[in-house]
């Protein structure tokens, strides 16, 4: 995996309460056994018009705000289905880091496992963040600052998860590392295989 | 030292407890695996060469993508697409490298992956289960830890048998008093996800205990637990009792003989102590709870059935739904009605529509999906005359499957049209781009059925019980 640091971009704005992961990536492109494509059906049903044609007000449709790389959206984002297809998308489309007052468990969860930053901010932040579409934002992940409009904002990340972004380090490569003390649980609870 | 249930089962299953910089190594008891959250993770074990740790410990079903139709007379199943058929063929050809067992499409115990564990006592009480699938809060019905998790943890299952996790908060929500009629189990947790939010409970593992729950049946207890998740829930749980014993008794993977009896009194210890404190605590009244339904695009967004929708600036979700503020539901002409779902189409979900589904016809301008969780249930419901209900009623009687709960198989509503659902889900096209669905339980969704409209179920079953009581009088 990458590593990340820092991203610097305009922010892009989706103000819309409980964005569900069905509306991120609709169960439609749930069909697929690889991870390829998705960024073309992220958000789709408001993306497109019926003669699926780029709808103009959606604003990732936008040009001002097509390459933004950093996505404030409405409380409690990524809230419902479990589908990892949701970060693949966001990425897939250029999507680097989702800000919100509050984001979903399961998908902060597989957000961090793709190098797509979920962060939590406090109401007031987010309340600031919200107003400033288009501005400069930057974002930096060893000092856990965001700066946008001249103001700098502080937030928290969990340890671990941004520890292995830092250094572009895979979850996976961790577990495995625990593989004597998982063997020796086993044993210990009789779950070895019969 | 006292603790919770969720603490008891947390603690049983680290490997190495948390610390500031590293999340805790949780072990995992059981890994369910269907077509959709899969093939990824099976790949990312060949790209890295490793092995699939613990086939013993890992069950496959086919849900998502499969068809609801019989298949053809040479045997043949009748995908949506090519796509949906490759899914399926997919995770044969991943189970079949890694030798994870798979209830394949045809197999008499296939059907979906959160009925089928519990149906064939691969759920039981304090395990830790996970599946790439977030209505895995339902095992939790059992006293389990059970939530939905990612593809990446997917893998990591299949590599380790463990995930890493931050310890989630407790939310303890008790529930006492005696439901009046009409009202089950999908209105309680209807009305709990109203009162506390979509995110309501998100980093928290709820525990649902009191007076009620204790008197719900394993079916009606995985109906709570299933939409945990729908309050953002990281799962939802219910302390094992004779209930849960009496379900699994006898079932296919649970201990047999003295290791049964061992088994059990083992589970009688999962409970929360006397003086565990929950991070968070609300007392919900049974009594004043009645049959919910819901207007709008997430499921806190309900009433009882007879209120009108309220004026909460929900302006978008009413645009997506052609209501207004102020709007009486009841009355509203509907085009389809689901029964099915991981929430509702278990055995007793089937019984309940079934009372009013008797002697009576599905409306003229509706369509009825009747869709069993399991061949289990559809055998168990077509000897106990339930299905024939249905087919005389009008309704289609389907193969078991996920179906119009997310529509993947190809069974969708059109665009606009209004569906009274049993399942999860009313988020924006979730069962079909432009569809509209009103989340409800058995009873409503078979009173929509029947009268074509929005229905307050108990009228119905007051028509059913003076009829009976006329028959019983001459």
């Amino acid at each position: 995996m990458d590593k990340f640091t820092s991203i610097q971009s305009k922010v892009v704005v989706l103000n819309i309460e409980n964005i569900d992961t069905d509306q991120i990536i609709g169960s439609d492109h749930l069909k697929i056994t690889d991870k390829k494509g998705l960024g073309e059906h992220l958000f789709a049903d408001w993306r497109y018009l019926e003669n699926a044609q780029p709808n103009p007000d959606f604003v990732l449709n936008q040009a001002d705000n097509a390459s933004s790389q950093v996505l404030v959206a409405g409380d409690n984002f990524g809230c419902g289905s479990s589908r990892e297809h949701a970060p693949w998308a966001l990425l897939d489309f250029g999507i680097k880091v989702v800000i919100s007052s509050s984001i979903a468990d399961i998908f902060s969860n597989n957000a961090f496992k793709n190098g797509l930053l979920p962060i939590k901010v406090s109401k007031q932040q987010h309340d600031f963040l919200l107003a400033h579409l288009g501005d400069e934002i930057s974002i930096d992940l060893q000092n856990q600052r965001i700066s946008c409009a001249d103001q700098p904002l502080s937030f928290e990340v969990e340890a671990f998860s941004r520890y292995c972004l830092l250094n572009g380090l895979e979850q996976l490569d961790f577990l495995l590392g625990q593989m004597p003390q998982i063997e020796q649980y086993e044993k210990k609870y009789s779950k070895e295989p019969v | 030292m006292v603790a919770t249930l969720f603490e008891k089962v947390w603690d049983q299953h680290c490997v190495c407890q948390e610390t500031e910089e590293t999340p805790a190594v949780l072990y995992i008891d059981t890994h369910l695996i269907h077509e959709v959250t899969s093939p990824q993770a099976f790949q990312m074990l060949r790209d890295n060469n490793l092995k699939l740790r613990r086939p013993d410990r890992t069950f496959a079903t086919c849900d998502h993508s499969t068809p609801t139709t019989k298949p053809n007379s040479l045997g043949e199943y009748q995908f949506f697409g090519e796509q949906e058929k490759n899914q399926v063929e997919q995770l044969k050809k991943n189970c079949a490298e890694f030798s994870v067992p798979l209830y394949e499409l045809g197999n008499q115990k296939q059907g979906i992956v959160h009925v089928i564990g519990p149906e064939r006592g691969i759920t039981q009480p304090g395990q830790t289960i996970v599946c790439g699938d977030s209505h895995t809060s339902t095992h939790g019905a059992f006293g389990a830890l059970a939530f939905g998790i990612g593809t990446s943890e997917v893998g990591y299952t299949f590599a380790t048998q463990c995930i890493l996790q931050r310890k989630p908060k407790t939310f303890g929500i008790e529930i006492n008093g005696a439901l009046s009629s009409g009202v089950t189990a999908k209105d309680i947790i209807l009305a709990i996800i109203r009162q506390i939010g979509i995110g309501g409970a998100t980093g928290h593992v709820i525990e649902y205990f009191g007076s009620t729950i204790d008197e719900l049946s394993m079916d009606e207890r995985m109906t709570i637990c299933n939409m945990s998740i729908e309050a953002g829930a990281k799962a939802g749980m219910i302390a094992p009792d004779q209930t849960t014993f009496d379900f699994l008794e006898g079932k296919e993977f649970v201990p047999k003989g003295k290791d049964w009896d061992i088994a059990v009194s083992g589970w009688k210890e999962l409970y929360t102590d006397d003086g565990a404190q929950f991070d968070r605590r609300i007392l919900i009244d049974a009594s004043k709870i009645e049959p919910m339904i819901t207007y709008g695009t997430n499921p806190q967004m309900g009433i009882k059935i007879g209120e009108v929708i309220p004026s909460n600036n929900e302006t978008q979700a009413l645009k997506y739904m052609g209501l207004e503020e102020q709007q009486n539901l009841s009355g509203k002409s509907v085009d389809v009605v689901f029964i099915g779902s991981c929430t509702n189409s278990r055995i007793s979900d089937l019984r309940e529509a079934a009372k009013i589904f008797k002697d009576r016809k599905v409306a003229q301008h509706v369509r009825a999906l009747i869709v069993p969780g399991s061949h289990e249930i559809k055998q168990q419901a077509e000897n106990e005359g339930i299905a024939n209900v249905f087919i005389s009623a009008g309704a289609e009687w389907r193969e078991p499957g996920c179906s119009m709960c997310l529509g993947m198989n190809g069974d969708i509503i059109q665009d606009k049209q209004f569906c009274v659902s049993t399942s999860n889900r009313n988020f924006e096209g979730r069962q079909g781009k432009g569809g509209r669905t009103l989340l409800a339980s058995p009873l409503t969704a078979a009173a929509a059925a029947v009268t074509g409209r929005v229905t307050d179920p108990r009228e119905l079953l007051a028509r059913n019980d003076a009829i009976t009581e006329a028959r019983e009088h001459g």
